[in-house]
């Protein structure tokens, strides 16, 4: 068991944990991920670590809800524990002075490319940061990724907050103006990252992709997160998540993503039905294995 | 000649015991099971498992235990039973073999001790694996089981993975007193026999127990811990104190065939498909939450001719489909899978084609997998593996309808622990490299053994490895010479 020592909502359907996991903690490099089940009837899913702290022995993460696992898990507590958390996998980001470094963050992907961000501004990088979110009360790490960005915008949908449009926009508005650009990275939606390597891809700059195929265990044991890059599989959990985005198959990748949709649906609505009830019967099942075992398995 | 050896509990003269036919395993019949995961075979009764023991010759050189890749005593345990002293028999076995409610189910006893029987020469060997199975399941059915303690040493032996090697190694280890921990990467216990193999065929149940007299033993286990990621070895020894380490992590890397078509949706590895299946009860979803395609009214085919396939395309019909295809590109007579499990798979009307190589995956009008492209092919000469080496015949291309495919050609090494552990030397194939008599690696105080050394093998065959490497270990820990 894995014990929830905070949480809270840092925007409408979007949590912030911070979970006890000592070793996780003690190994976390930048662009890793867990995976996590929350009760014995659960799915695993991944979900990138946000954070780290060695001493305190705990890790963060930022979750947004949208559908039946990532609802339960936004429905868990300071003092409830998640059943499995494994991890840190995937192969860290690559970190080194490579000169100017634009960070693009869509939505959640906000905080899964802030731990990145982070660490190429301490090995010296230039970083510009872009974060996008459909309106104003959905941008989230704002303040953190300032602290480590030399520029951030924060572009919003609607217009509601920062600048209208999207964070491609932004960058285009940076490339026409002819900054001088290393690198990009880019963590968001599929068709946020898509719109991304179409734009850099004429003038050449080197960008960097975290990709997000549905996973089981994350090792490479199943191939279920295989992705096709410069025209060859690759299993995202060991030989990702990150890719050179001008050799990713994206049209493959949301074809991919798509597989479950009716049954994820299904799992939803059923779920809304009763969200009360599921959520009580998973607690009360995590509750009876810490109560076996003593916290421990 | 036909008499009874001197002091047989077997009054039957030889002649006489030769004339027993073979005693069926009872089996749920094929239209029944065809609709559920229920365990196939039943399993014997008292009055069965003893009409069968009395068909052993008790021959005086038994050749059956010398293939037995563990050397269990079968004659003795053979003989208890026929003196009805089942829980005598069971501890026979065990002297030898920690999980033998498992091996009497799934090792491929055809290649092994029922190979070697004398009887087989003469007509149809003992159901030396059926025996085994009902003894072990007599003895946890009865409880009490004698729980084996020795004064702790005080040494520590991690060991990295929870199949049947990691199991037999644990349980040897702690026997000797030593502090055992079992480090396994996924949620639940047991490698290939809870991700992998079916329930129809071996019950999760029956692998419980097994951890539940584990733990009364004193292994513990560490759950979510992937060995290279979460924890190095060389922390293991140095920041966590063990003294020795036992890798056998499997071969657990899927091998995809390299055809065009294979990212498209309905394509699955065996491994996907029978952990979505096993591990996560996706054929339960809603009850549980992890989804999986309806495979109701489909064409599902399978490609590969190993134990893997016959699994998934076996679970492919209990989850309802309407076809369900092998598709090897040997012929029969190559298929590495057990007998008894073709046996099933054709009592249950699975289609085998033979000779069928898959050149390319078809995409439906949603974009979604809709046929499989073969080839026929012919059988040449011979190859590495003594096998005769398939060959496409020229313009035999042929469609086969499909929603689903399952991917069953192999696995291979996952590099996680090689490439995280200096100066542990792996073959060109990426497989951990281990003295075949000691399981010692070119890394000091460090083991390996089971189907990360040799490839994908047997169940038995990574007990058998896990056993001398326990040895090899409590000696190392002993002498403390490498
Ligand atoms: C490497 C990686 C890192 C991620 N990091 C984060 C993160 O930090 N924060 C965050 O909010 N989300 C993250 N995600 C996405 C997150 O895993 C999915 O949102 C989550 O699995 C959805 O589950 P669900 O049951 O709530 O939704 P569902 O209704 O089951 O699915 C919604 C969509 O989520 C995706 N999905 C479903 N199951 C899985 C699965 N087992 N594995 C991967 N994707 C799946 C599919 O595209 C699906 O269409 C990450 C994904 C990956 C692959
Ligand atoms: C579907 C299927 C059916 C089979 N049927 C039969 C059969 O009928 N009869 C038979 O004799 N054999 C059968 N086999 C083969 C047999 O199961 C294997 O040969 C045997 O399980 C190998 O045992 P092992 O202990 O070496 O590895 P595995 O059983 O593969 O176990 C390895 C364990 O290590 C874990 N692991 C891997 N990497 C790490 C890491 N870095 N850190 C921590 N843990 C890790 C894995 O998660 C796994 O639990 C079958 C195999 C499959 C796939
Ligand atoms: S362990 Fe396997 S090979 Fe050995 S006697 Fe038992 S069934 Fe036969
Ligand atoms: S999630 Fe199974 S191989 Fe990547």
């Amino acid at each position: 068991m894995f014990p929830i020592l905070e949480a809270r909502f840092i925007a409408p359907g979007i949590r912030r944990f911070i979970i006890q996991a000592p070793r996780i903690a003690r190994k976390q490099q930048p662009g890793q991920f867990v995976i996590l089940r929350l009760y014995e009837h659960g799915e695993r899913i991944p979900l990138t670590i946000e954070s780290s702290d060695p001493a305190k022995e705990t890790i963060s993460i930022v979750v947004l809800s949208v559908g039946k696992t990532t609802r339960l898990l936004n429905s868990l507590q300071a003092g409830d524990a998640i059943l499995d958390v494994v991890g840190p996998l995937g192969k860290p980001s690559e970190i080194r002075n490579f000169g100017t470094v634009v960070v693009i963050g869509g939505g959640v992907g906000a905080a899964m490319a802030f731990p990145t961000a982070a660490a190429l501004k301490r090995a010296g990088n230039t970083v510009i940061s872009i974060i996008g979110a459909r309106s104003g009360e959905l941008v989230i790490l704002e303040r953190e990724l300032s602290a480590v960005s030399d520029a951030l915008t924060v572009t919003t949908d609607d217009g509601s907050y920062g600048e209208r449009g999207l964070v491609t926009d932004k960058l285009r508005q940076l490339i026409n103006q002819g900054a001088h650009i290393d690198l990009v990275l880019a963590v968001g939606p599929i068709p946020m990252m898509k719109a991304v390597a179409d734009l850099t891809r004429a003038p050449r700059i080197p960008t960097i992709v975290s990709l997000n195929p549905i996973m089981i265990d994350g090792t490479g044991m199943c191939g279920g997160c295989r992705v096709l890059v410069d025209g060859k599989s690759k299993f995202a959990c060991v030989d990702g998540p990150e890719f050179d985005a001008h050799q990713v198959d994206f049209d493959v990748l949301l074809q991919r993503n798509s597989m479950y949709r009716g049954p994820e649906r299904e799992s939803l609505a059923e779920f809304e039905c009763h969200p009360q009830a599921q959520i009580e019967s998973m607690r009360a099942a995590s509750a009876k294995v810490c109560v076996l075992t003593g916290g421990r398995r | 000649m036909s008499q009874p050896p001197a002091g047989s509990a077997n009054p039957l003269p030889l002649r006489d015991r030769m004339k027993i036919p073979r005693q069926a395993m009872p089996e749920q019949p094929a239209q029944d099971r065809v609709f559920n995961f229920f365990e196939v075979n039943r399993g014997y009764s008292e009055e069965l498992a003893q009409q069968e023991a009395r068909r052993c010759l008790e021959c005086a050189k038994p050749t059956c235990m010398d293939n037995c890749p563990v050397g269990v005593n079968v004659r003795e345990f053979v003989q208890s039973i026929v003196a009805g002293d089942f829980r005598g028999a069971a501890a026979v076995i065990r002297q030898d073999n920690v999980l033998p409610a498992i091996t009497g189910r799934v090792c491929p006893q055809e290649d092994h001790c029922e190979a070697a029987c004398k009887l087989h020469k003469k007509g149809e060997s003992l159901g030396i694996g059926y025996l085994e199975r009902f003894v072990a399941d007599y003895e946890q059915r009865m409880g009490i089981r004698h729980v084996p303690t020795a004064p702790p040493t005080g040494r520590k032996v991690a060991i990295v993975g929870s199949g049947p090697a990691g199991l037999s190694a644990a349980g040897d280890l702690v026997q000797k007193g030593h502090l055992v921990c079992v480090f396994e990467a996924l949620h639940e216990l047991g490698g290939v026999l809870v991700y992998g193999i079916p329930e129809f065929r071996l019950p999760k149940q029956i692998i419980r127990e097994q951890l539940d007299y584990m733990r009364a033993m004193g292994v513990e286990f560490e759950t979510d811990v992937v060995v290279g990621r979460t924890v190095t070895i060389d922390e293991l020894i140095e920041e966590e104190g063990y003294d020795a380490v036992f890798v056998a992590t499997g071969a657990g890397s899927p091998l995809f065939l390299g055809i065009p078509g294979e990212h498209l949706n309905g394509v699955y590895s065996a491994n996907e498909f029978l952990t979505r299946i096993n591990l996560m009860h996706a054929w339960q979803f809603p009850a549980y939450d992890q989804p999986m395609m309806d495979l109701h009214a489909k064409d599902v085919a399978v490609i590969g001719g190993g134990n893997t396939a016959l699994d998934a395309i076996r679970s492919v019909l209990r989850l309802g489909a309407r076809k369900a295809y092998v598709l090897y590109r040997r012929s029969e007579a190559e298929m590495p899978a057990r007998a008894e499990e073709v046996k099933h798979a054709r009592q249950e009307g699975i289609e085998f084609h033979m000779l069928t190589g898959p050149v390319e995956f078809l995409p439906d009008e949603k974009g979604w997998l809709g046929a499989v492209r073969c080839v026929r092919m012919a059988l040449g000469e011979p190859d590495a593996s003594g096998r005769r080496r398939p060959q496409p015949v020229a313009g035999s291309e042929f469609d086969v309808p499909l929603s689903v495919a399952v991917i069953a050609v192999g696995t291979s090494a996952n590099p996680v622990i090689q490439s995280t552990t200096p100066g542990l030397d792996t073959d060109r194939r990426g497989y951990i490299v281990a003295d075949p008599a000691t399981q010692r690696t070119s890394r000091r105080g460090v083991f390996a053994g089971g189907d990360i050394v040799t490839g994908s093998a047997t169940v038995i065959l990574a007990m058998g490895a896990g056993r001398r490497a326990a040895r090899s270990i409590h000696e190392y820990l002993s002498t403390g010479s490498w």
